[in-house]
């Protein structure tokens, strides 16, 4: 078992008088897909918030590559909820976004991210304003923003949770291939029980708020995994909903 | 062929105004001739034109200064405004500072504010300036700190995950946020504008339209009154259709964002 990429120890955060995170451990090694499932408003986008700088933790804490994760280093690349894309910026410069903040001119980074809009199923829209975009698309877009940041981690959130069930299994087995193409590490938010079994190496269930990790999940499903719906995934999901709806009371 | 298109579907789209307006000025012509009223109290819009055509070069003359102080009234009230958003955005507490004194401002009446002004700074360009500027100013100055304060959050977040300092922040995400809200105050401000700058004319000036009205009231000559009115509107209208088409130059992604909208 290799060494932890990022490693969270009893994290907590309260805001005021309401308690969201109780007591959040988790790990991920390097090449590792993991996901945190967890009931709506149980504290899900806040742990990326702690890790993206956005917060900070009232108790606890969080390790990257085995040291305390510093304020000015940034390894991961955001996505958020919403896409976040903004209206007023073409698709190309959207995704060049990070690299310009990282201080890259426009130009290059316009060549940068160019390559690889085919890839990304975005071909021939490099010029259009994300409202010409359909959901799907402005999806990929997001996540063509988030990974050519070339960070060392990606943190996804609910990446695919506004679009229809159709588009959502078609980015699912996409992203499926990518990951597998680029061995990006990668912890993804979502509350699509499918969807975690689907993509992940390893799920995180969280209780409602106050959120406390209440059982981790090894999927030992083999790769690629074309087929949603096979019995092996079907159990596990299974089991996963069980937890969620009843879960195990604490003693 | 989709010029002309365009050109139809701009025209069909301008066509009930035209319409109303019409109407609102032939039941005026019809009652001036009519019902025998004299033209020294209700002048038919004819008359009206006909007299703006003959002293068009007295117009003119009077209309340059009530542009030229529109506009760099405006100009000041609009640089003005933006420094003090940009202030607030960075140090909220100035906000609490600053407002109250900026909404006592508006509360001040024209009539009463516009002779003091002309008094302490004379009948030139300056007292113009600062008129059209106090009635322009909090209502841009509202428009654009708003508009910061709508910026989606996920993108200010995106931008800090990113590493992005406050003030690359404010350049990428709040000031773009905020075009939909200052345009929004520039249509209406423009309007005020123009307003301003005849009440301080009309409060004392050597040339505008303002000291036009107030002359051709004086002499009993309402066909004038109408006619500098006529102009002040059609110049409102000017400035009003320059800023929607200076919106569209400048946010080429709003059109398409509302086409989407059903
Ligand atoms: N800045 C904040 N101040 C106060 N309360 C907050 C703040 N951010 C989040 N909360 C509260 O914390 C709780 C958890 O929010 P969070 O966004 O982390 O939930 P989530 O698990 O991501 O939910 P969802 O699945 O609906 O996205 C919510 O009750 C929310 O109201
Ligand atoms: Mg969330």
């Amino acid at each position: 078992m290799s060494a932890a990429k990022l490693e969270l120890r009893n994290l907590h955060k309260r805001f005021g008088d309401l308690d969201v995170l109780a007591d959040i451990s988790l790990s991920v090694r390097p090449g590792e897909f993991v996901s945190i499932l967890g009931p709506s408003g149980a504290g899900k986008s806040t742990i990326f918030k702690l890790l993206t700088g956005g917060l900070r933790p009232d108790g606890g804490e969080i390790l990257f590559d085995g040291t305390a994760l510093a304020e000015e280093t940034q390894p991961f690349a955001f996505m958020p909820q919403r896409d976040a894309l903004m209206p007023w910026r073409r698709i190309i410069d959207n995704t060049t976004l990070g690299l310009e903040v990282q201080g890259m001119a426009r130009d290059s980074a316009r060549q940068r991210v160019a390559p690889l809009f085919a890839e990304f199923g975005l071909d021939g829209f490099e010029q259009h304003y994300p409202a010409q975009l359909s959901g799907g698309m402005r999806q990929r877009a997001a996540l063509l923003r988030t990974v050519v940041q070339d960070r060392a981690m990606l943190l996804l959130d609910e990446p695919f949770g506004a679009l229809d069930a159709l588009t959502r299994s078609g980015m699912q087995r996409w992203l499926e291939t990518m990951w597998e193409h680029h061995n990006w590490t990668a912890l993804l938010i979502t509350h699509d029980v499918r969807e975690a079994v689907f993509l992940s190496d390893r799920i995180y269930v969280l209780t409602e708020r106050p959120a406390r990790v209440l059982r981790e999940i090894i999927v030992p499903l083999s790769r690629p995994r074309r087929d949603l719906a096979s019995p092996e995934a079907s159990a596990i999901e299974a089991d996963i909903l069980e937890t969620l709806l009843n879960p195990p009371s604490e003693t | 062929m989709s010029t002309s298109r365009a050109i139809a579907s701009s025209l069909g789209r301008i066509a009930p105004a035209l319409l109303s307006v019409g109407t609102l000025i032939l039941a005026w012509e019809a009652y001036a001739r009519l019902s025998g009223i004299s033209p020294t109290t209700l002048p038919a819009p004819s008359r009206v034109i006909a007299q703006a055509v003959q002293n068009w070069p007295a117009l003119l003359e009077n209309t340059l200064p009530t542009i030229s102080a529109t506009l760099l009234g405006f100009a000041c009230s609009l640089a003005a405004a933006f420094i003090f958003s940009v202030l607030i955005d960075f140090f909220k507490p100035l906000r609490r500072a600053l407002f109250p004194v900026f909404i006592i401002s508006q509360t001040l009446p024209l009539v009463a504010i516009a002779p003091l002004i002309v008094l302490w700074f004379g009948f030139g360009l300056a007292p113009k300036i600062m008129l059209v500027a106090l009635v322009t100013f909090f209502p841009m100055l509202v428009a654009l700190v708003q508009g910061y304060a709508a910026t989606e959050e996920d993108i200010e977040s995106l931008l800090a995950s990113m590493g992005a300092s406050p003030m690359r922040i404010f350049l990428l995400a709040r000031l773009p946020s905020s075009l939909p809200y200052f345009f929004a105050g520039l249509r209406i401000s423009i309007t005020y504008a123009v307003v301003g700058a005849i009440f301080a004319e009309y409060a004392g000036a050597a040339k505008g339209l303002g000291i036009y009205i107030l002359n051709a009231k004086n002499n009993f000559r309402p066909d004038l009154v109408l006619a500098a009115v006529l102009i002040s509107a059609t110049l409102t209208l000017v400035l009003f259709g320059i800023t929607i088409l200076i919106q569209r130059l400048a946010m080429p992604w709003d059109k398409l964002a509302a086409e989407r909208k059903p």
